[in-house]
């Protein structure tokens, strides 16, 4: 199992030489002993596997407790792998490892509570950039997180951007859930478009006839932590619009640019969109879709995956796209996962070599053709998998990581772009407008509201 | 004066004790000052649970302790963050008014104080109005009296993120069943996008809330209504005294004590109302429905910065205080 990571990784270090599963380890071994490339990390490790001809478990694992947090994957057998793999990894290394999953939306309370009374999991998984508010209750990953960027063929930019904190790697980026515009094929076809729209200014278009047909399109402007910020976000940002600059200080949502998307997302409002889209949460354009009141929406791919489930035959109509492109080039907003070990964990060297373990190849790509590529790698790397090739609707998940930008851009995914998403200001200059208020007035208000969130 | 029956029946009773005992009467004294004896060593060995200015501080102690860890100690500790840039995993360090000057010049934050005192005072209001009505319906004879008072006490029993779950449903945008009802019954021609649109979203919210906290009010001011001496009402009806003279010169003014204390708990806990809001908005559409809490919440765990968000909390302090004092000025000077 572990010999076509071997092959794709010949240049990996004697400590990572431990970790991997049974089938393959001896042949692994003598590969890398004969390669030579033994190179000489802490040397008790390497004593260990210069003398026993066996699996080598690191003496100071052996024996210890590991636990780890994370979400509650939306596609379940997904969890259930992850647990299957954790105990395998338990059993040959001797360590007893807890997987606890709880809900998305209460890991922070979660994670505050560990940090701040140093106690808890180990390894905790992080959602968004995470790794920039917690970075000093964070280990230092960069051994890690370099060995996953080599496999992967390096790191998207999202993903990378979050768990790059000034300079040190403080989680190890583990997968992306990509956003894509789900639309229904066959009421696009019936009103003569073949392709979806490649640009805001058809996107209208395209919209407003199948408004006009009482299909319209859906999209959330309310306070909900998936979808909302999700589209409002690289929406701005193919227009030009950003909330600060670069230096992360400087606020610059007061532009030409924002104006012109705050102007055009009232005129989408009213020619495209379906009008309760203000008090929609994450779950609202999924039952409003599957239940054929819209005719597109920026989701994840779960409606798809439910149509698959229980209404095969909507399946068949339903497709995927990236989302339009505007001005300033094409974004995209993905929920990007990481995992990050705790400093008051005890067990820092068996998280880390858990943690390769789920990274490795062929256990991460068990899980990800579990998870039917709802989540993808961190890297490029599984854009050639055959997953690909298996179903042409979910196609336009394949490469849609590059496109993906983390908050704050093209600032740094700082605490103050956090406080800004949180306080979903980008989003609510956009609800603003649609509710009636001047696009001038949304923007100076997100404006004096960034200003006091940067502190500037 | 009464004759003491009790001294009488026990002297009665030593007597056919001594009587029975078959000892002479010296003996009988003896093992009387005995007993007497062994009563006061026993006293001396307790001696500090019988000192009653002991005792007391002996029995308050685990309400004071408790009081101390879950309630003081939070409470100084919030005030002390405030004062703090802390945020997770971060020694704050002390930067004086500093937050609570950042947080006066955010629009969503006094918008927030808005949305507080309007979902308080209107839901407050609903509930007393309601909450009252039911009562005086309950305090009458009826056919299932006794099903229908502890019915009534559902929405209260129910998890509040449970019910209000349901509440989610019921004004879900696409599948609402009031629009249902309101489009099939002619009224609307199209359904009312409840939660999306501010106005409708704070009435929402506070629907939810009223109906959460009719039934405490109903069921407190049933106890109060049903301490209420009936005669002073048949004295009433002598007097010739219509039901709305009995309810305002008999029923509210009887009422009054139980209707403040119940008043000050419904205050506080709508003030610091957190789970209805966060279940069904989430604070949203654009701000329109953020409560203190929800924001402190947002702030402080969604972003981290704890300091701040202690102090958006720590903003409804002066207020709920304000209303404790009054209101117990008030009881006291009535008792």
């Amino acid at each position: 199992m572990n010999d076509t990571n071997i092959q794709a990784n010949p240049k990996q270090e004697d400590k990572e030489v431990t970790y991997p599963g049974i089938e393959g380890g001896l042949t692994r071994r003598q590969f890398i002993k004969t390669a030579g490339l033994i190179a000489g990390a802490a040397l008790t490790e390497g004593a260990l596997v210069a003398t026993t001809p066996k699996i080598a478990v690191p003496a100071v694992i052996k024996g210890t407790r590991l636990h780890l947090l994370q979400w509650s994957n939306f596609v379940p057998p997904a969890d259930d792998e992850i647990r299957r793999q954790a105990a395998e990894w338990g059993k040959q290394m001797g360590v007893e490892v807890t997987i606890e999953t709880i809900n998305a939306n209460d890991l922070q309370a979660r994670i505050a509570s560990a940090i701040e009374s140093g106690t808890g999991p180990d390894i905790v998984q992080m959602l968004h950039n995470w790794p920039y508010l917690y970075a000093s209750g964070c280990v230092d990953v960069d051994d890690v997180a370099e060995k996953v960027e080599k496999m992967y063929g390096g790191f998207y930019k999202q993903i990378r951007d979050v768990s790059f904190v000034e300079g040190r790697y403080k989680a190890v980026p583990y997968h992306i859930v990509g956003a894509a515009m789900t639309y229904r094929e066959d009421w696009f076809k019936e009103v003569g478009v073949e392709k979806f729209p490649d640009n805001w200014d058809e996107y209208r278009k395209v919209g407003k006839m199948l408004k006009d047909k009482g299909r319209p399109f859906g999209q959330t402007f309310g306070h909900t932590f998936g979808d909302a910020p999700a589209f409002a976000y690289p929406y701005l940002w193919s227009f030009g619009g950003k909330e600060v600059e670069e230096d992360g200080k400087t606020v610059a949502l007061d532009s030409k640019e924002t104006l012109q998307a705050v102007e055009f997302i009232v005129a989408l409002w009213k020619d495209v969109f379906d009008e309760t889209g203000l008090s929609w949460d994450d779950t609202s354009n999924n039952r409003a879709f599957l239940s054929e009141q819209i005719s597109c929406t920026l989701n994840g791919a779960s409606i798809y995956f439910v149509a698959k489930k229980q209404y095969p035959e909507l399946a068949k109509r339903i497709n995927h796209a990236v989302m339009p492109a505007g001005p300033a080039g094409r974004f995209h907003y993905h929920v990007t996962f990481e995992h990050a070990i705790m400093n008051y964990s005890k067990n820092v060297e068996a998280a880390k070599e858990f943690l390769l373990f789920l990274m490795d190849k062929p256990n991460f790509y068990k899980w990800f053709e579990i998870a039917e590529g709802y989540s993808v790698a961190p890297g490029p790397d599984h854009e050639n998998h055959p997953l690909w090739q298996k179903d042409p609707r979910m196609l336009a998940f394949k490469d849609i990581g590059k496109l993906g930008h983390a908050i704050g851009y093209p600032a740094p995914p700082t605490r103050s772009a956090s406080e800004a998403l949180s306080k979903y200001i980008i989003v609510d200059v956009f609800a603003r407008a649609i509710q009636g208020e001047s696009p001038k007035k949304a923007i100076e208000w997100g404006a004096s509201e960034l200003r006091n969130v940067y502190k500037s | 004066m009464k004759p003491n029956v009790k001294s009488v029946e026990n002297q009665v009773e030593q007597v056919s004790d001594y009587a029975d005992s078959k000892l002479t009467s010296m003996e009988y004294v003896g093992l009387a000052v005995k007993e007497i004896e062994e009563k006061k060593r026993d006293k001396l060995k307790s001696g500090y649970l019988e000192r009653e200015n002991i005792l007391a501080y002996i029995l308050v102690a685990p309400a004071v302790i408790i009081l101390v860890l879950f309630i003081a100690y939070p409470f100084v500790l919030g005030v002390w963050l405030s004062l703090t840039d802390k945020t997770v995993g971060h020694e704050g360090s002390f930067v004086g008014l500093q937050n609570f000057r950042n947080i006066l010049k955010s629009q969503i934050f006094l918008q927030t104080v808005q949305n507080t005192f309007v979902y308080t005072g209107v839901a407050t209001v609903l509930k007393l109005v309601f909450g009252l009505a039911l009562a005086l319906v309950l305090n009458r004879q009826f056919k299932f009296k006794r099903l229908v008072r502890a019915s009534m006490l559902l929405p209260w029993i129910i998890p509040t993120v449970l019910s209000t779950l349901a509440w989610l449903w019921m004004f879900d945008a696409t599948f609402s069943v009031f629009n249902w009802i309101l489009v099939h019954l002619g009224i609307l021609k199209r359904g009312l996008v409840w939660l999306g649109d501010p106005h409708l979203a704070m009435v929402s919210v506070i629907i939810v809330n009223a109906w959460r906290g009719i039934p405490f009010f109903a069921i407190s001011l049933l106890a109060g209504l049903q301490t209420i001496p009936p005669d002073l009402y048949e004295a009433a009806d002598m007097d010739g005294a219509g039901s709305f003279a009995k309810f305002w010169h008999i029923t509210l003014p009887m009422l009054m004590p139980v209707l403040l204390v119940v008043l000050i708990f419904s205050v506080i806990v709508t003030f610091a109302d957190f789970q209805v809001v966060y279940v069904l908005t989430r604070g949203g559409p654009s701000n329109s429905t953020h409560l203190f809490a929800t924001l402190a919440y947002q702030v402080a765990l969604a972003s981290g910065r704890l300091g701040e968000g202690a102090a958006i909390s720590l903003f409804m302090f002066p207020f709920l205080l304000l209303v404790i004092i009054v209101q117990l000025w008030y009881i006291r000077r009535e008792q």
